[in-house]
């Protein structure tokens, strides 16, 4: 259970990028975070873990406050996939064992290497991992920076606009991945995204953010017309195709 | 780190990635063997002529030829070593300002540092008269050391107080630089014949005039710092996949930034003091290294200190033995030889960013 108080934050000499957002969410879920370009969305997703220190407010997960751990702990907790992919001549597996930097004293554990082997092989990235990651493509070396997150052994995964530079198989698969790993109840999931019916898709909690506050929050009952033309301020239609929910633009 | 027997096992699943680690590992012992061949040779080379047995005797005294003992010990081992010292500081340098900096253009002298030393060493020679007097051999390192060790303030401050990026830490060394240039410049005009002899000779770079204890001190300076730099190895990985990562990995970026941006100008600050201004090290060496092994600092560290030194000493060597007895300036000849290794290496085989 993470639990969001009062959160507040503005860049320096500018207006109130997040004004008290409060909030709470279960273990497993899988939440998308919706809303205009400069609503915030990423601004909050980064003072979660510390990123972006917050002016005031806490998150709480499992009753410890995040914003008083040290970085490393936090990086213990909570992992961050960016939205830029980092595009350099490194193997795979060493970016993947990057993951377990927070945990390393001297030198990578046995363990180390056992759980990024098991992190590669769910997301099937074993036959890649000689690889340097300027050799993969754009949805390859995005799956490649969720399994560095996931190394990491997190209790949260925050995700930042991954599929906003991906084709639409490997948008299906990234999220599908992150589905499946909060389905066992493991993690927690919080995605920046933009497409509503990949949200719709693949997501169990929705929060629509607008200029810095909770506009809805809660299941996909909160994505209706009302709220579409409230944030995004165009007309739409959530449609119900063979038991699917589907937004409609109209 | 672990056994090899697993690590062989995990391996086998993925040639690729062993065939990668293979070469790195290969790599690293390739520039080991050429700076111990580059060694032997710059020990042997040089206007005397010395049997190879004699050489070898020689480096504990125990030549029978008492000239040999004096030539390898007092000459050529300590510009030997000065070259070794020096060229790994300047490669580490590089390749950690490098990396923390984002920018492949960084080293010692692209941020002004060594420009800053060069103004240190025209102020010592040319306002307090440093180049001719008994004081000067103290006196110009110490002043040299001083002017970049100013500029490496100037630069940490912006980087600290003002928020710079790290691009604009990179356009503000250029023109840093060109400022002490200019300075240098003018201290220069006002100088008389003699002065500017002692000067124009002090940035042409010699790798003779240190003494050991100095060589002692570069060393201890650059060792530490090559272990501070080796043990934070996977912070740089991390600060490759970006800021914002790199913080969600628990690093403290701008601390890590500020600490190796003092540590990487310390140790050039004092190498640069005792030796003059050499250029092109600290740039070439850890991009030839990247060229093979990538941007892993597990290798990349120590094959920016073995190409550091391995280039350093090639170079002194080509600059005492092309036209022997006569040795030619060591900055230049890095520079001359430098540039177009950077050049080669920039344009070979780019077909892929």
């Amino acid at each position: 259970m993470i639990e969001i108080k009062d959160l507040r934050y503005h860049y320096q000499g500018g207006p109130e990028i997040l004004k008290s957002i409060s909030f709470r969410l279960e273990e497993g879920r899988f939440l998308a975070i919706l809303g205009n370009n400069g609503a915030g969305k990423s601004t909050m997703l980064k003072c979660f873990n510390k990123i972006i220190f917050p002016d005031s407010g806490s998150v709480v997960m499992d009753g410890e406050e995040i914003l008083n751990l040290s970085a490393k702990e936090v990086a213990k907790r909570i992992a961050f996939v960016a939205q830029t992919v980092p595009n350099n001549q490194i193997t795979v597996h060493d970016m993947v064992m990057l993951g377990r930097r927070p945990y390393m004293r001297w030198g990578f554990t046995q363990e180390d290497h056992k759980i990024v082997h098991e992190v590669m092989e769910s997301l099937h990235l074993l036959h890649m991992r000689g690889r340097f990651l300027n050799e993969l493509s754009g949805g390859e070396r995005q799956k490649v920076m969720l399994a560095r997150a996931l190394a990491q052994q997190p209790k949260i995964l925050l995700l930042d606009e991954p599929t906003s530079s991906l084709d639409l198989k490997n948008q299906y698969q990234v999220l599908q991945a992150v589905k499946d790993i909060c389905g066992n109840g493991q993690i927690t999931a919080m995605v920046v995204i933009h497409d509503l019916n990949l949200a719709l898709r693949f997501c169990d909690r929705f929060l629509l953010l607008q200029n810095g506050e909770v506009c809805r929050y809660g299941k996909q009952e909160v994505l209706d017309r009302k709220a579409i033309w409230e944030v995004y301020g165009v007309h739409g239609e959530v449609l119900d195709i063979q038991g699917r929910k589907i937004v409609m633009v109209d | 780190m672990n056994s090899g027997r697993s690590r062989s096992d995990r391996n086998s699943w993925d040639p690729a990635y062993r065939k990668k680690q293979i070469r790195s590992i290969l790599f690293l012992g390739i520039l080991s063997l050429v700076l111990v061949l580059s060694v032997i040779l710059s020990l042997w080379a040089g206007s005397y002529d010395t049997p190879f047995g004699d050489l070898m005797r020689g480096i504990f005294n125990k030549a029978q030829d008492n000239k040999i003992n004096v030539v390898v010990r007092n000459v050529r081992l300590p510009r030997i070593c000065t070259a070794v010292v020096s060229g790994a500081g300047l490669g580490v340098t590089g390749c950690i300002l490098q990396s923390i900096l984002y920018n492949p253009l960084a080293s010692a002298s692209t941020l002004g540092v060594s420009q800053g030393a060069g103004f240190g060493a025209a102020f010592a020679i040319i306002a307090l008269g440093a180049g001719t007097a008994v004081s000067g051999s103290v006196m110009i390192p110490l002043c040299a050391f001083a002017g970049s060790m100013a500029v490496a303030l100037v630069i940490l401050a912006l980087s600290k107080f003002r928020q710079v990026s790290s691009e604009s830490i990179v356009l503000a060394g250029v023109a840093i630089s060109a400022m002490f240039t200019g300075a240098t410049t003018l201290l220069q005009y006002f100088a008389d014949e003699v002065e500017l002899a002692a000067l124009v000779f002090w940035t042409f770079g010699d790798l003779g005039s240190a003494s050991w204890g100095q060589i002692g001190f570069m060393a201890a300076v650059s060792l530490i710092g090559c272990i501070y730099f080796i043990l934070h190895r996977w912070d740089f990985n991390a600060l490759l996949s970006g800021t914002e990562t790199a913080v969600s990995l628990g690093i403290n970026v701008k601390r890590v930034t500020m600490i190796n941006m003092i540590v990487c100008c310390f140790i050039a600050a004092v190498i640069v003091s005792y030796i003059g201004l050499i250029n092109f090290i600290g740039l070439v060496a850890p991009h030839i290294v990247r060229r093979v092994v990538g941007n892993n600092h597990v290798y990349l560290i120590p094959g920016s200190i073995l190409a550091g030194s391995s280039l350093l000493l090639l170079g002194d060597l080509f600059a005492r033995t092309v036209i022997s007895p006569v040795i030619l300036p060591i900055g230049a000849i890095t520079s001359f030889l430098g540039a177009p290794l950077f050049l080669y290496l920039l344009f070979k085989g780019r077909t892929r960013e």
